[in-house]
């Protein structure tokens, strides 16, 4: 028994190797949310009043909610008086200031180990990074490179001091605080997250990337990102998020906004690999998270490509609303649940302008005794004429302990449109993995090699050196998952 | 090369094999025939090692190793393929792919480097030539929409692939039409070398027409009850099994 949880233990760790903690003087509030809470928050980044009154607005909204259990969920109930919300990992210095501010070696060494380099020169190529560790963001790198396009990225907390007008306009525009539950208590305590703005007619040259990365103990991260992508311009952007191992579940609550005008495109990928907790269902991030783009523009165009293996708990539902006339939305998914994980995710695409067409396709990959469940949403207003959807939903398991389900609902009120809805399950057989054995495959390889198979049109959707990464990540995430 | 010595094996606490012995020889190509049911595939999976058969008695050595200690991979390492009767589709996953992970694991378990994608490829348009596999299906995935004579064909060519010294081909000639059965059996035979042995499972004349092997074997209720020369193939083709079961008072 001792020797099987030995084992047991090795493979939950070998798998998920992002688990160490960084030992850096941080600078942790007290736990509990309150007014004074959100005060506080915002007085620490040194914020202006029209933000405070919004923080303000979201927090006294959220009081009088009640948090949603409408997923195909088991969700631990949250205390949310047992959770800080601000956690300062730079409290020795003075946070991000782009590239000339001075970085703990310890901060520098941890993204280094995460695969991260924040030192220009040694960056992937063609790629600039905004790190955010715990409440705030740590460096951006190749700010003064895209500015001289006019291309601003950095933290939002920057963004809300050199740039206020840009942020004052579009922050809760896409998704206000009213939205939901979550929405609206990240809007009362949001740290920090990226900025971006593309303007007119410029095609940002390199991918724009930002790391989330949870470190502190007790903490929730409370991530804001908000993109603006002008008329005539492009940008690819791309997300990834480790945490430590921890016996306790921790609350990631983000929102996502994202502006897309006339002509412009905006690809935005995420890499989702939360700490899932252990074999046993112990510990792990819960990932509740809103993220939802706004085509306004005519011939507005965005993709969201997600591969999710991390989190204990995964519920969210990247969205596009697509009102420009003619614009066009895509949702790639992969979401792999191992062990005791659970997924609720999936898509919404709102369709309201004339012409507009929107692609789902969603993979779900369930192993181990975990439950993974797509939702999504078509919906045609009245004035979409001439909408069109396709969505294929496929679901692959993975023995026989685990469950797959799909929630697909259609809403249509345009008798023009077209919906068109697939959906199929497969397991992995026995057959098919004692022939890759007879032909030398181990089982675990074998299981890459099929769930990749099945993943690619997926995988294929991410910007290249990411898409090695996330081929190698769904292989580990499945370890000892089969056998 | 082989030795088999008193095997018993069970399927669902069913026993199949009831005390096979069988020695095959470097070089040396061994046809087992036999009516249904009376065990042939079982003991080309209990030989490549299947999970869901039970081994209660007996041994397999093969070159002085163990062969029932080994994982089927393992196995596959060492020299073992089986040519499956009914081979798997594996959607999503192509075959250059999955070629590549099972020659490289093979060459990782020898201490080899990985082929270079290169010299893989060149690999492929080499072998694919000996079974006449056109280049289409090697770039699908793992025998999806293969015909069943494609199927076969691909099993052969990933024979050639791998180099096996002992090759089990579970009825390959089952649903091949004229040509593509020659196709397979001269694939099969120009891998042939001195080196390697074979266990040919088959219910016709036809197939051991152009495989000619050594000896024949016949299974019946889980026991080899009668071996001899190429001859005994002609005469169970004209003759059937009774005349053997009566000659051995079954």
């Amino acid at each position: 028994m001792e020797e099987k949880n030995v084992f047991v233990r090795e493979v939950a760790e070998k798998k998920y190797q992002y688990g160490f903690t960084t030992d850096v003087q941080t600078e942790v509030i007290d736990k509990g949310l309150s007014e004074d809470v959100v005060r506080l928050i915002s007085e620490k980044k040194g914020e202006p009043q029209w933000l405070l009154e919004f923080r303000l607005k979201a927090f006294r909204y959220w009081q009088t909610l009640e948090a949603p259990t409408w997923g195909h969920l088991k969700m631990p109930e949250i205390d949310y008086q047992d959770i800080s919300y601000y956690a300062n990992p730079t409290a020795g210095n003075s946070g991000n200031s782009g590239n000339s501010g001075e970085i703990d070696p310890e901060l520098m060494k941890t993204f280094d180990k995460l695969g991260i380099p924040l030192e220009e020169r040694l960056a992937l190529s063609g790629t600039a990074v905004d790190a955010v560790m715990d409440s705030v963001s740590v460096k951006t790198t190749f700010r003064e490179k895209l500015k001289e396009k006019g291309i601003i990225f950095c933290s939002i907390s920057e963004a809300v001091k050199e740039h206020p007008e840009l942020v004052r306009e579009y922050l809760g525009s896409v998704v206000p605080y009213k939205d939901n539950f979550f929405a609206a208590l990240n809007s009362a305590v949001f740290s920090d997250g990226s900025f971006v703005y593309i303007p007119k007619g410029v095609r940002c040259p390199m991918e724009l990337s930002t790391y989330f990365r949870i470190n502190a103990r007790g903490t929730g991260q409370f991530e804001r990102t908000l993109i603006v992508c002008d008329d005539d311009a492009y940008v690819s952007y791309l997300e990834g998020c480790t945490a430590p191992m921890r016996d306790e579940n921790q609350l990631h609550a983000a929102i996502v906004e994202i502006v897309v005008k006339e002509n412009a495109e905006v690809k935005y990928s995420t890499v989702q690999n939360w700490y899932p907790g252990d074999a046993e269902g112990k510990g792990g991030v819960l990932n509740l998270v809103t993220k939802r783009g706004h085509l306004r523009g005519r011939n507005s165009r965005l993709s969201w490509t997600q591969v999710e293996t991390g989190s204990a708990i995964t519920w969210k539902y990247p969205s596009c609303v697509l009102s420009g006339e003619g614009s066009q939305a895509e949702f790639y998914s992969v979401a792999v649940t191992n062990n005791y994980q659970q997924a609720d995710t999936g898509t919404k695409m709102i369709h309201i302008g004339k012409n507009t067409k929107s692609t789902i396709i969603s993979k779900g990959i369930s192993a181990g005794k975990s439950q993974n469940a797509y939702r999504g949403l078509v919906k045609v207003a009245k004035t979409a004429d001439n909408a069109r959807n396709y969505s294929s939903c496929d679901s692959l398991l993975l023995g026989s302990k685990c469950g797959a389900h799909t929630f697909p609902y259609m809403d249509v009120h345009n008798n023009t449109a077209v919906v068109e809805h697939e959906a199929t399950t497969s397991k992995i057989s026995e057959d098919q993995l004692f022939y890759c054995n007879q032909r030398g495959i181990n089982t675990e390889e074998a299981v890459s090699l099929i769930v990749n198979g099945y993943a690619k049109e997926v995988i294929n959707k991410l910007p290249m050196e990411f898409a090695v990464e996330a081929q190698k990540l769904l292989g580990v995430s499945l370890e000892g998952s089969v056998g | 090369m082989l030795q088999i010595n008193n095997l018993h094996a069970t399927i669902n606490g069913k026993e199949i094999l009831k005390g096979i012995n069988l020695t095959v020889k470097d070089g040396e190509v061994h046809a087992i025939m036999g009516l249904n049911g009376a065990g042939k595939s079982t003991l080309s999976n209990v030989i490549v090692g299947h999970p869901a058969y039970e081994v209660t008695e007996g041994e397999i050595i093969f070159n002085g190793k163990d062969l029932l200690k080994m994982s089927p991979e393992e196995r596959a390492h060492e020299g073992i393929f089986l040519s499956f009767q009914q081979p798997v589709e594996i959607p999503g996953v192509s075959m250059v792919n999955f070629m590549r992970a099972a020659l490289n694991a093979k060459r990782q378990y020898k201490g080899e480097e990985p082929l270079s994608a290169g010299d893989f490829l060149k690999l492929m348009r080499e072998k694919r030539k000996i079974v006449e596999l056109d280049s289409r299906l090697t770039s699908r995935s793992v025998n999806e929409g293969f015909s069943g004579g494609e199927k076969k064909r691909n099993e052969i060519f990933q024979m050639a692939m791998l180099e096996p010294t002992f090759s089990i081909l579970d009825e390959t000639d089952s649903g091949l039409d004229v040509d593509a059965l020659r196709i397979v059996a001269e694939g099969f035979n120009k891998l042939r070398t001195p080196q390697t042995s074979a266990l040919v499972i088959t219910h016709y004349q036809r197939l051991l027409d152009y495989l000619k092997p050594d000896i024949i074997h016949v299974l019946i209720g889980g026991m080899i009850v009668k071996t001899a020369g190429p001859e005994l193939a002609l005469e169970i083709e004209n003759r059937g099994f009774d005349w053997i079961k009566e000659e051995v008072g079954l």
